[in-house]
């Protein structure tokens, strides 16, 4: 039977080795998924910031269709990507399939609808506490956008805390269109893949382990941004 | 000041992007080889591609994946190189104008693994047809891999060959996976069941348990693997230079010994055969 003691001491063993084979993949990793939340932020937030504070006919089929993309399938992503990227496809010419890039691409599908979704359930209360005073400086309902979010900054960090949680843990998508080419676009999630098909069942739970990790140390990192920048707002 | 640290923060984050998109280098030589999973777990590929571009400093990319999913992404120009073993669709593959020329590269054979226990009582077999009678007439469980790919096309043709009907068995004895060689060991070794696998893969298998081979050494478990260069009549963006400078190694004298000299535990993994096979 696996130990999981000693998939456990393996993973440390992995990481104290400094074997910059699995450096690099965990840098990859890491690159490809902040990239991704990076773009899915820049693009999620206003819009779910939007149709919070937003009315028009079909918003609540709009928030309804935003909420369910949260549970896109990584699979059926990937496949789409693909299918956009593939030289027989319509984005074909960019030549990204592949890359590193065609990994960010089907990420920031799978996660805008993630920080949009969150981010117009955040603005949406503080509009509610708020709109009365904002309408009251005269500020319209989309121009009080930027503030709500610039309000929120603190919230909206679990948006983004939600979004990387999702990128870095997948697999179905990027392993399609980046194609687990070695040194290339090779990723935690898929050398887990790889290296359990080839039943080497205890070095992909170590790296397994050291995924999860990663997933801590970036949710400590942000979580101590947020309280020192709390601590200096308030201050 | 607050304000300035999380658009530092922000910007940071697109900077990373930046990077990122930019280290697809354009300048590195590479060609793609749509491949599948048996040349990649075995870790010929890992052994062979560093030798190839010691040589020829061109980089060669390799998705693996099923013969089925190879030859597919092909057809839709994702790859210059196809690197599969199945050798009817690789045919087909260069009838229908996708590929340019098929060549000969190396050969191993297929097994049947089985527990220790040996349910169907086909251990030491080399009869492939019997033993997969006899596995039917057991009703014993047998793992598919399910998904077009090489290996199980071959199994396919096996099954037909001993006249078995498994689209009926489908879900009780008989169980297809729909995944690679190695998640099928996986499952078939959790659930008891014969696999049908190629020895290559099987050998660098980790999680063998007290899985054996059980059958072997039946000249229908021949299993070829041929390469073709993606047409770049069809696909202006085919590497056809450095695709072609591929082929020509892995079917000349260097490629071939380099393909004989790939052990794992003193085992020959692959025996080229490309003059042999090549008009």
């Amino acid at each position: 039977m696996h130990n999981f003691a000693s998939s456990f001491i393996y993973a440390a063993q992995l990481l104290l080795s400094g074997d910059p084979e699995l450096w690099a993949i965990v840098l990859l990793s890491l690159k490809v998924s902040l990239s991704a939340v990076g773009i899915a932020a820049l693009i999620g937030m206003p819009l779910g910031a939007a149709l919070a504070v937003a009315r028009f006919p079909g918003r609540g089929a709009a928030v309804i269709l935003v909420n369910s993309l949260m549970g896109l399938p990584p699979v059926v992503v990937g496949l789409l990507v693909y299918l956009l990227l593939s030289n027989a496809g319509p984005l074909g010419v960019l030549q990204l399939l592949y890359t590193p890039g065609a990994m960010i691409f089907a990420q920031v599908v799978l996660v805008t609808p993630i920080i949009a979704a969150l981010t117009r359930q955040v603005i949406e209360d503080l509009d509610s506490e708020y709109s009365e005073q904002l309408r009251s400086f005269g500020v319209s309902r989309l121009k009080s956008v930027p503030t709500l979010l610039w309000d929120a900054r603190y919230s909206l960090l679990t948006a983004l805390l939600a979004g990387f949680g999702r990128a870095v843990a997948e697999v179905g998508a990027v392993i399609i269109v980046g194609g687990n080419i070695n040194h290339v676009t090779r990723v935690m999630t898929t050398t887990i893949a790889l290296e359990t098909s080839k039943g080497n069942l205890s070095l992909a739970l170590a790296l397994g382990f050291i995924l999860i990790g990663i997933a801590i140390a970036v949710n400590a990192a942000l979580g101590m941004l947020k309280s020192t920048a709390a601590r200096s707002a308030y201050a | 000041m607050l304000r300035h640290r999380l658009m530092g923060l922000m910007l940071a984050l697109v900077a990373f992007t930046g990077l990122t998109a930019s280290g697809a280098n354009a300048e590195d030589r590479f060609i793609i080889v749509q491949s599948t999973t048996s040349t990649q777990n075995s870790g010929l590929l890992d052994y062979l591609l560093p030798i190839f571009k010691e040589k020829t400093g061109i980089e060669v990319r390799v998705v693996a994946v099923g013969t089925g999913q190879a030859i597919k992404n092909a057809q839709n120009g994702d790859g210059d190189v196809l690197l599969v073993h199945a050798k009817p669709a690789e045919e087909k593959f260069v009838a229908e104008g996708w590929g340019v020329e098929r060549f000969d590269v190396m050969y191993n054979d297929f097994v049947i693994v089985g527990p220790a226990n040996d349910p169907a009582g086909v251990a030491g077999s080399n009869d492939v047809v019997a033993a997969l009678t006899k596995i039917a007439e057991t009703k014993s469980p047998f793992a598919s891999r399910g998904d077009d790919s090489g290996t199980h096309k071959a199994e396919k043709r096996l099954w037909k060959a001993a006249g078995i009907d498994i689209a009926s068995a489908s879900g009780d004895w008989y169980r297809e996976t729909g995944s690679g060689m190695g998640a099928t060991l996986n499952a078939g070794v959790g659930m008891g069941a014969y696999i049908m696998t190629d020895r290559a893969t099987w050998i660098s298998f980790g999680n063998k348990g007290d899985y054996k081979v059980a059958v072997e050494g039946d000249d229908k478990m021949f299993n070829q693997y041929g390469v073709i260069l993606v047409n770049p009549e069809k696909f202006p963006n085919v590497k056809a230079e450095d695709g072609k400078t591929f082929i020509g190694w892995l079917i000349g004298d260097e490629g071939q010994k380099a393909i004989a000299d790939f052990k794992i535990d003193g085992q020959q993994l692959f025996f080229p055969n490309a003059s042999a096979g090549n008009s």
